[in-house]
C-alpha cells in the first residue's frame, strides 16, 4: 500500500537529528533552568542556544535587542502578541487592524475583543489573497493600536507584501505583528528587513516537534503575559520551560535556516512539477492563490463539480493524504473563510483541495499521484448532478452552433 | 474526515444505482453548493412500485453513502412504503453517522420523497384531463 503525504502543513516529521538533541534533556539533563544548582546549567544554557538558533533563522540574533519567547505553539504566541499588547495599553486607541484570512488563532480572539468594545479592521484581499498596502493606508487611524497581517497564508500560500504593510505601520508609529507559522521555515524571512515588531512561528512547520512555537518580540515593544508566575520567559511566559521541545524547535530552526534555500528550490520543484501533471491530465481544475507569489510548499486546487471530504476519502484509499477547504471537512461545516474571501464560488470551494508536498516528496510518485486523481475526479464527476448539468449544457451549445 | 461506520464506508466505496432513469416518472432534486450537498432522484414507477431509481449526488462521503442506501432501500417499493422510509430509518441502515453529518441523511429521504411527489402532481394532472 502506498502512503503519499501531501498534507505536510498538517504537521512535518521531527527530524532525526531534533530528536537526537531533544532527546539528553528528558533524561540526563532534566534539570530546571531557573535552580541555581549545577543541573539548571545545561538546561539553562540551552534554552539561550535555542533562542539564538531561532533567532537566527529570522534575522534577529542579536540578544538584547531583541527578544524570543518560547511559547506551546504559534496559535498561542499569536495570542500573546494581540492580547499581550492591548492588556499593556501602551498606545491609546480602539482600533485594531487585520486582514479576512487570517488564520482562526487571531480572526476569534479579535471576535472577541470586537465584542469587549474593538473595532476590528478586516482588510479585503484580491482574488489571488494579497492585500493591497492601499487598502491598509487608508484604514490606519489615531485610533490605531495594532496591525496583525500573515507572512504567508497556510492554505492558499499567498505571500503578503509585508515590508510595504510594516512600512505604514512604522510611519504611523503602530505596532505591527505578523503570523509567520506558515512561512517560518518555508522561505526566508528577515525581522529588519520586513519591518515587523512582533512575529509567531511554529516548530512543527519544519521538523520540530509538536507543542513549540516562538514569538519575536522586538524590544521596546510592551506586552502583558498571558500566563501570570514566575518569570520564566523574562516574565512574558510563566510555567517551567519545556526544555526538550525548545531544544527541538531550536535544532529545527537551525537546520531550516542552513538547508532552506535548497529544500525551498527542490519542493518548488515537486509542487510545479505536480501542478503541471495535473493540469495536463485532467480537465476542469483551477489554481488558487498566487501564481508566482506563494509558499514552496502549497498547491491549492479546485476540482470543479465535485467536493472535497468525498476526494479526500476517495485519495486516502488510495494511500495519498490530502486536505481541503470543503465545508464538510471542517468541524464547524463551514468553507473556508480564506477561499471565500478570494472571491471562490461555492462549488468551487467545495472542491477545493490543499496539496503541501515537502522534502520527503519524490518526482517518481507525480505520474501514481495523478492517475490517482484523475480516477478519483472521473468516478465522483460521474456521479455528480452539476456535472451532468455541465454535460447537457455542453450538448445543447454544440447543437446550437 | 470524520470517523465513519464500515457500512457508511462500504457504501461510499461502491456506491449503487448511480445514474439516471430513462424517461423519469419522478424527478427530486434538493440542496445546493453552498451548503456542500445536492442530490437529484430519479425514480420509475409501474403498478404503484418504485420499479426503479437512481441518483446523481454532489456531496461527501456520508451523502454519498445516503443516496446509495436510499436507493437501495426505495427500490420495488410500494410508494406508500417509500414515503415512509425516515431519515432516522437511513441512518440507522447505515450503521449511525456522526453527529455533525445527520443533516446529509435529511437529505437523501427528501429527495426521495420529492421525485415520489413529483411523480404523484403529474398522475393527478393526468388524471383531472
Amino acid at each position: 500500500m502506498k502512503a503519499i503525504n501531501l498534507d505536510y502543513s498538517a504537521a512535518t516529521p521531527v527530524d532525526e537529528a531534533v530528536l537526537q538533541e531533544m532527546l539528553p534533556y528528558f533524561t540526563e539533563h532534566y534539570g530546571n533552568p531557573s535552580s541555581g544548582h549545577t543541573l539548571g546549567e545545561k538546561p539553562r544554557e540551552a534554552l539561550e542556544e535555542a533562542r539564538s538558533k531561532v533567532g537566527r533563522l529570522i534575522g534577529a540574533e542579536e540578544p538584547g535587542k531583541n527578544q524570543i519567547i518560547f511559547t506551546a505553539s504559534s496559535s498561542e504566541a499569536n495570542n500573546l502578541a494581540v492580547k499581550g499588547i492591548i492588556a499593556a495599553g501602551k498606545k491609546k486607541g480602539n482600533q485594531i487592524i487585520t486582514s479576512a484570512i487570517e488564520h482562526f488563532s487571531i480572526l476569534n480572539q479579535l471576535k472577541g475583543l470586537e465584542k469587549e468594545g474593538y473595532e476590528i479592521i478586516r482588510l479585503p484581499v484580491d482574488k489571488y489573497g494579497l492585500i493591497a498596502p492601499g487598502l491598509l493606508e487608508e484604514a490606519i487611524s489615531d485610533q490605531t493600536i495594532l496591525i496583525s497581517i500573515q507572512a504567508a497564508n497556510p492554505e492558499i500560500g499567498t505571500i503578503q507584501p509585508i515590508d510595504e504593510l510594516a512600512a505604514l505601520a512604522r510611519k504611523n508609529e503602530i505596532p505591527f505583528h505578523t503570523d509567520a507559522a506558515a512561512a517560518a521555515g518555508g522561505i526566508a524571512l528577515d525581522v529588519d528587513r520586513m519591518g515587523v515588531d512582533m512575529l509567531s512561528l511554529a516548530g512543527d512547520q519544519f521538523y520540530g516537534p509538536k507543542g513549540s512555537g516562538a514569538l519575536f518580540v522586538r524590544r521596546g515593544v510592551r506586552l502583558r503575559p498571558l500566563i501570570e508566575g514566575g518569570i520564566q520567559e523574562k516574565g512574558l511566559r510563566a510555567g517551567t520551560e519545556n526544555v526538550p521541545a525548545i531544544v527541538g524547535l531550536g535544532e529545527a530552526a537551525r537546520l531550516a535556516y542552513e538547508t532552506l534555500e535548497e529544500r525551498a528550490e527542490k519542493v518548488a520543484y515537486f509542487r510545479d512539477q505536480l501542478k503541471e501533471s495535473l493540469f495536463n491530465e485532467i480537465p476542469h481544475l483551477h489554481l488558487n492563490g498566487h501564481p508566482e507569489k506563494r509558499l514552496p510548499r502549497n498547491l491549492n486546487i479546485s476540482v470543479e463539480f465535485v467536493e472535497g471530504e468525498a476526494l479526500l476519502m476517495r485519495l486516502n484509499m488510495a494511500g495519498i493524504y490530502v486536505s481541503s477547504g470543503s465545508s464538510c471537512t471542517s468541524q464547524a461545516l463551514k468553507s473556508s473563510h480564506v477561499l471565500e474571501a478570494i472571491g471562490l464560488p461555492p462549488e468551487l470551494a467545495q472542491g477545493s483541495l490543499l496539496l503541501a508536498p515537502d522534502r520527503e516528496n519524490r518526482i517518481e510518485d507525480i505520474p501514481y499521484i495523478t492517475e490517482q486523481m484523475a480516477q478519483v475526479a472521473g468516478l465522483l464527476r460521474n456521479m455528480s448532478p452539476l456535472y451532468h448539468q455541465y454535460l447537457k449544457e455542453e450538448k445543447k451549445n454544440a447543437n446550437l452552433q | 474526515m470524520p470517523t465513519y461506520s464500515d457500512k457508511v464506508m462500504e457504501h461510499f466505496t461502491n456506491p449503487r444505482n448511480i445514474g439516471e432513469v430513462e424517461d423519469a416518472d419522478g424527478i427530486g432534486e434538493v440542496g445546493n453548493p453552498v451548503c456542500g450537498d445536492m442530490m437529484k432522484f430519479t425514480i420509475k414507477v409501474k403498478d404503484d412500485r418504485i420499479e426503479d431509481v437512481k441518483y446523481f449526488t454532489f456531496g461527501c462521503g456520508a451523502a454519498i453513502a445516503v443516496s446509495s442506501m436510499v436507493s437501495e432501500m426505495a427500490r420495488g417499493k410500494t410508494l406508500e412504503e417509500a414515503l415512509k422510509i425516515t431519515n432516522k430509518q437511513v441512518a440507522e441502515e447505515l450503521g449511525g453517522l456522526p453527529g455533525n453529518k445527520m443533516h446529509c441523511s435529511n437529505l437523501g429521504a427528501d429527495a426521495l420523497h420529492k421525485a415520489i411527489r413529483d411523480y404523484m402532481e403529474k398522475q393527478g394532472r393526468e388524471s383531472n384531463e
